[in-house]
């Protein structure tokens, strides 16, 4: 198969453009913090959106061994409840909104521009807007922590009344923190579908472009459908809360089932806000290591479209347990399985992309290959958890934790992982270290199953999620994720150390990093890839079938 | 490129940021519609128990004289209000399409005026739009001068198409103080609670 | 992804090999009634299901993954679509699905069997306690936790049935059908007893129901399984299930042992007498907020000890334990405490902890308050 793209014209052109220095109306950049504070480029604010998400996932981390350390046995040992619940809830909100969302935002904005031959995002300075609005969301949100009363301490769910009448003081500013982030979600969206609908190099159509850039643009419609609604939601609360209104007060003739309504029509299509850009990053990597082009293509646009329309039609799944009536639960229960079709669909494409390929296993393509094998593990319980009768056993106890976890962390965190490894060749100009990547991945993957797999195992043994101490049936699987969850954790900073490596140096790379199945735009630039890029729209040339 | 081509991606992508301008602002008006919404599809359906506050017309067709349906009655305090809420019978044995009425006494039992409200909700939700009320005092708020006693009756009759396996409804009645029409509710002892300057 | 199978090999075995293993805590327990067993039913089918799907899905792969590595020279092979393929891995987890569905609707219809029951219990969460409430049969009490705080923090050995033990369990019938009517006093809690697979939400202002018909004598555990404030781990179900005659003279004890405590109402109570009442009722039912030694715990619970409005007015103090204090954590006690406990507690919290007032408020005084 000849490479998609003839490289040499557009790669001359762009770099010579920079090395001369011309052409540009740019003026000279300000230096140190203003620079930063102030740039418009992508590849700058989209290193700013990875910065801030992996200080974020630590601060979520730190918060969830703080839980897990509590949990390590029986009896109140380190936490009294009331901070145990504020560690909970702010794990949630911080590897939610803060880790996740913007790790995908920060590959969005590197890559997508390189990989539809775009010059920069369609809005810069919007961009650099976007990305500033979260340290100041984020930083008010952790403020909260030291506020009389402590921080939300109701779950990520925030369920009313618990978090409107009985919630702390400070729940004012965890909804301005939460309007702040929407908004900067929000901008964010608008820009990527700004970009994609309008900056394809001349020649690239939908059908053409790389499945990241699919699967966002996708992501981004979904971002613009529910965060006004979860925007909506938290007025609401902060109107009960404030002034007396009762939208979710039954004494005031509203009703707290409506708030699960309205935070899950968001909150469902949020959990694949998370989790498709992640399937555009595995199918980018997975074809790359297996030397052959991915299965089904078309496929798993189609699929990903379903599995984002299917989101809107699902949300009372979680709420199973509120008292539906039997029409209503009968209606989520199929419309949740259904999801498992296209889900399916994706990873049997994977699957048949691997089969008479010719694979080798670099760290992004560990990472990706974890991915497809514990996100369809999380998919499985994800069937289990559908089928509403048997919901009513795992309902909110630890069966729902592990099943959520395994697919945001070896799903949506281990695919950000795989496509750092994958790209920084790219940003860096240098392969990551391959023994540290290797010892990164396998304490990763091993330390997440010792944490996640035994939690199956104790919701179905009937222990409730987001409680500080457990009966004693429970301690035996609550001490191997705990110690599965330092040892995720520490592992960690070797990703740090990888990544702080592969700037400072290393083995040189090519443009085109990862061989010639890695070869979508991207791969024409050099490596690093110059601050400006595709000044000149590169051309586009299909693959000749 | 050329100054043309830019000017037209310029205009392209203000069309998108237009639109999706104005997606988002649909959506966040969208939720807010929901609630209404969300209410009309209660009451239609009779999810959650939500029952319709308003008086609606009896229907004077016959008795279906062949079933018994048990209504059973369930008064319960919410925090905050001095009243005492009874109800006359625990439960009635009535058939579809019989009108019955039901006695509530409602007794201010401070030495202030007060405001109250009695939220209903019934079980099972199948039911709940197989209720109709011709007169209830959870239609509207009721104000009670100190030490006030009254009795306000409930008019109901359950529809004849009441679904065939059910055979016992619950309705339960929940009183809560009017929000705003008293002095602000006590703030985690810190202020005085209403009706007590004693 | 060794340590992967590992696990999963020994989950497997572990659920697979006996019941004996099922017993033990690693799986969903099948439960004493009829619908808990079909659940436990489904759940397994379904497993089994997503198990087989999983070696395909798997063995495809990992087959792959050793069959054509790179390094071994394999040469990959230039296919990219396959549309008969395509429908066909799209239409047969669509039928595997249908025929997850069927099962799981019957069993959905089972649940929502609205037919007659011979009791009613009415179970009303509050933080951070269960009460339960027999309709028609005038017996009425409220259910704590009994696992003493020391044992919690580690003062004490911590016995058999550490925070899933209640000082007044719930009474049922074996063989009756009963339902369940559920509401809340405050936040959302969900009663949950795995055994009879029935998680209910409770829900402020709302009603819901459900219903057990539990074949087996024996003593159940559950706990609260909807966050619902600081001690919703401290909030456990136990329900303790009785041949029919036996349930009947339990609950004929209860109806005289009521009788008997509102004759209690009329008499004079001594100071001492009410002290005591009162210490157990604050042990249970307030304690857990406004704190062992009344020293509460600000913002969201104040102090008793001290508090300076509610040892200055007397009717304000009554008031606020009647009727509760809208917007906040402070439910109505009209209907969960009986006149002897109101009198108690509220003489207890205006003498205890140096709060000496001296007041002993009898329970006549009570009883005629809430007539009035």
């Amino acid at each position: 198969m000849a490479p998609k793209v003839p490289p040499q014209p557009t790669l001359e052109q762009s770099s010579t453009a920079v090395e001369a220095g011309h052409g540009h109306a740019h003026a000279a950049p300000p230096k140190g913090i203003m620079r930063w504070l102030l740039t418009t480029n992508h590849k700058e604010i989209g290193s700013l959106y990875l910065i801030f998400s992996l200080i974020m996932f630590f601060i979520g981390g730190i918060f969830a061994l703080v839980v897990r350390a509590e949990l390590f046995q029986p009896g109140l040992n380190l936490v009294n409840p009331e901070f145990f619940n504020q560690m909970t809830t702010m794990h949630g909100l911080i590897m939610v909104f803060a880790a996740v969302m913007p790790a995908f935002t920060g590959l969005a904005n590197w890559m997508i521009p390189l990989q539809i031959g775009a010059p920069d995002m369609a809005l810069p300075r919007l961009n650099n807007f976007s990305f500033w609005l979260l340290p100041v969301a984020f930083t008010l949100l952790l403020s909260t922590l030291f506020m009389p009363g402590g921080g939300p301490n109701f779950g990520w769910t925030f369920y009313a009344p618990l978090s409107t009448t009985y919630a702390p003081p400070s729940t004012t500013f965890f909804i301005l923190a939460l309007h702040i982030a929407g908004v900067s979600s929000i901008l964010g969206a608008i820009n990527i579908i700004a970009t994609i609908l309008n900056m394809r190099a001349p020649g690239m159509r939908m059908m053409d472009m790389p499945l990241f850039v699919w699967t966002w643009l996708i992501t981004a419609f979904l971002l613009i459908a529910v965060m006004p609604v979860l925007a909506g939601v938290i007025t609401m609360m902060l109107m009960d809360i404030n002034f007396g209104t009762s939208f979710f007060n039954a004494a005031g003739g509203g009703d707290p089932v409506l708030f699960q309504h309205l935070f899950w029509f968001f909150g469902h299509p949020e959990v694949y806000i998370m989790i498709l850009p992640a399937f555009g990053i595995v199918s980018a990597i997975i074809p790359a290591f297996a030397r052959k082009r991915l299965f089904g293509y078309a496929s798993m646009v189609y699929a990903t479209s379903a599995i984002a329309l299917l989101s809107f039609l699902v949300w009372g799944h979680h709420m199973f347990a509120v008292g539906m009536p039997l029409a209503g639960q009968l209606f989520f229960m199929y419309s949740t399985m259904l999801i498992a079709v296209p889900t399916g669909v994706k990873v049997f494409n994977w699957v048949t992309t691997l089969f008479r390929g010719s694979i080798s296993f670099e760290p992004p393509m560990l990472f990706a290959l974890a991915f497809v094998v514990l996100f369809t593990i999380g998919g499985f319980s994800g069937l289990m958890l559908a089928i509403a009768p048997a919901d009513f056993q795992y309902h909110d106890t630890y069966f729902v934790v592990a099943h959520f976890h395994y697919v945001l962390v070896p799903g949506a965190v281990f695919s950000i992982m795989a496509g750092v490894y994958f790209w920084l060749p790219k940003w860096t100009g240098h392969y990551p270290h391959l023994r540290l990547s290797q010892w990164h991945f396998w304490l990763s993957v091993i330390g997440v199953n010792l944490t996640f797999f035994p939690m199956h195992f104790a919701g179905l043994a009937g222990m409730p999620r987001r409680i500080p101490d457990y009966a004693l049936q429970f301690a035996d699987f609550n001490l191997v994720s705990t110690v599965g969850a330092f040892m995720f954790g520490f592992s960690q900073l070797l990703f740090v150390a990888v990544v702080v490596l592969c700037v400072r140096g290393g083995k040189k790379a090519p443009a085109q990093a990862w061989g010639e199945y890695a070869d979508d735009l991207e791969w024409t630039v050099p490596s690093p890839a110059p601050l400006h890029t595709f000044e000149t729209p590169p051309t586009f040339q299909r693959p000749a079938h | 490129m050329s100054r043309n081509e830019t000017e037209s991606q310029d205009v392209k992508v203000r069309r998108t940021v237009w639109r999706s301008v104005a997606a988002l602002v649909g959506m966040f008006a969208f939720a807010f519609a929901l609630v209404p919404l969300y209410d009309v599809f209660c009451r239609v359906t009779g999810i959650n128990g939500k029952v319709d506050t308003t008086a609606q017309a009896l229907v004077h067709d016959e008795v279906d004289e062949s079933r018994m349906v048990t209504v059973q009655f369930i008064t319960r305090n919410g925090s905050g209000l001095p009243w005492r809420m009874d109800v006359e019978t625990r439960q009635v044995r009535v058939h579809p399409g019989q009108t019955s009425e039901v006695n509530f006494t409602f007794n201010n039992q401070s030495n202030a005026v007060s405001w109250g409200r009695a939220v209903p909700s019934v079980s099972p939700s199948t039911a709940t739009r197989h209720v109709r009320k011709a007169s209830c005092f959870c239609f509207e708020e009721q104000r009670l001068e100190a030490g006030e006693r009254i009795e306000m009756p409930l008019v109901f009759q359950l529809a004849r198409d009441l679904p065939s396996e059910v055979n016992t409804v619950t309705l339960v009645y929940t009183l809560y103080p009017v929000e705003g029409k008293q002095q602000s509710p006590l703030q985690a002892g810190v202020k005085t609670i209403e009706g007590d300057e004693a | 992804m060794r340590t992967l199978l590992v696990w999963l090999a020994g989950g497997l075995s572990l659920v697979g090999s006996s019941q004996a293993a099922l017993a033990s805590g690693w799986n969903m327990p099948v439960g004493v009634t009829d619908l808990s067993r079909e659940i436990y039913t489904l759940h397994m089918a379904i497993f089994w299901i997503c198990v087989v799907i999983g070696v395909i899905v798997f063995g495809v792969m990992f087959y792959s993954l050793i069959r054509y590595r790179h390094s071994k020279g394999a040469k990959a092979a230039n296919f990219h679509e396959n549309t008969t393929v395509e429908i066909l891995w799209t239409a047969v987890p669509l039928l595997i699905l249908i025929g997850m569905a069927v099962p799981a609707t019957a069993t959905l219809q089972k649940i929502y069997d609205p037919s007659d029951a011979e009791l009613d219990v009415m179970i009303t969460g509050q933080q951070w306690r269960w009460r339960y409430e027999y309709l028609g049969e005038d017996v009425a009490f409220n259910s704590n936790m009994s696992t003493p705080r020391a044992q919690i923090r580690g003062e004490e050995e911590r016995g058999e049935n550490y925070l899933l033990e209640v000082d007044e369990p719930l009474v049922l019938p074996i063989n009756r059908k009963v339902r369940f009517l559920f509401t809340s006093d405050d936040v959302i809690h969900a009663w949950w007893v795995p055994d009879f697979a029935v998680k209910q939400d409770t829900i402020p202002g709302f009603i819901t129901e459900n219903w057990v018909n539990i074949n087996e004598p024996g003593i159940y555990r559950g706990q609260c399984a909807e966050l619902c404030g600081v001690d919703h781990g401290f909030m456990p179900i136990v329900v303790h299930a009785m041949e029919e005659d036996d349930f009947d003279t339990w609950l004929a004890e209860r109806q005289e042992a009521a009788a008997e405590e509102a004759l209690g109402v009329d008499r004079e109570w001594e100071m001492d007498e009410l002290m005591e009442r009162g210490e157990s009722v604050y042990g249970s039912i307030c304690s857990s907020c406004h704190q062992p030694e009344g020293q509460g715990s600000p913002p969201a619970f104040p102090a008793l000890a001290g508090n300076e409005e509610m040892l200055a007015d007397i009717e304000w103090h009554k008031d606020t334990i009647i009727n509760g204090v809208s917007g906040t954590a402070m439910p109505s006690f009209r209907t969960t405490l009986n006149p002897v406990e109101l009198a108690a507690v509220i003489t207890y919290t205006r003498n205890a902890w140096g709060n000496d007032t001296g007041d002993a408020v009898q329970p006549s005084e009570i009883a005629e308050r809430l007539e009035r």
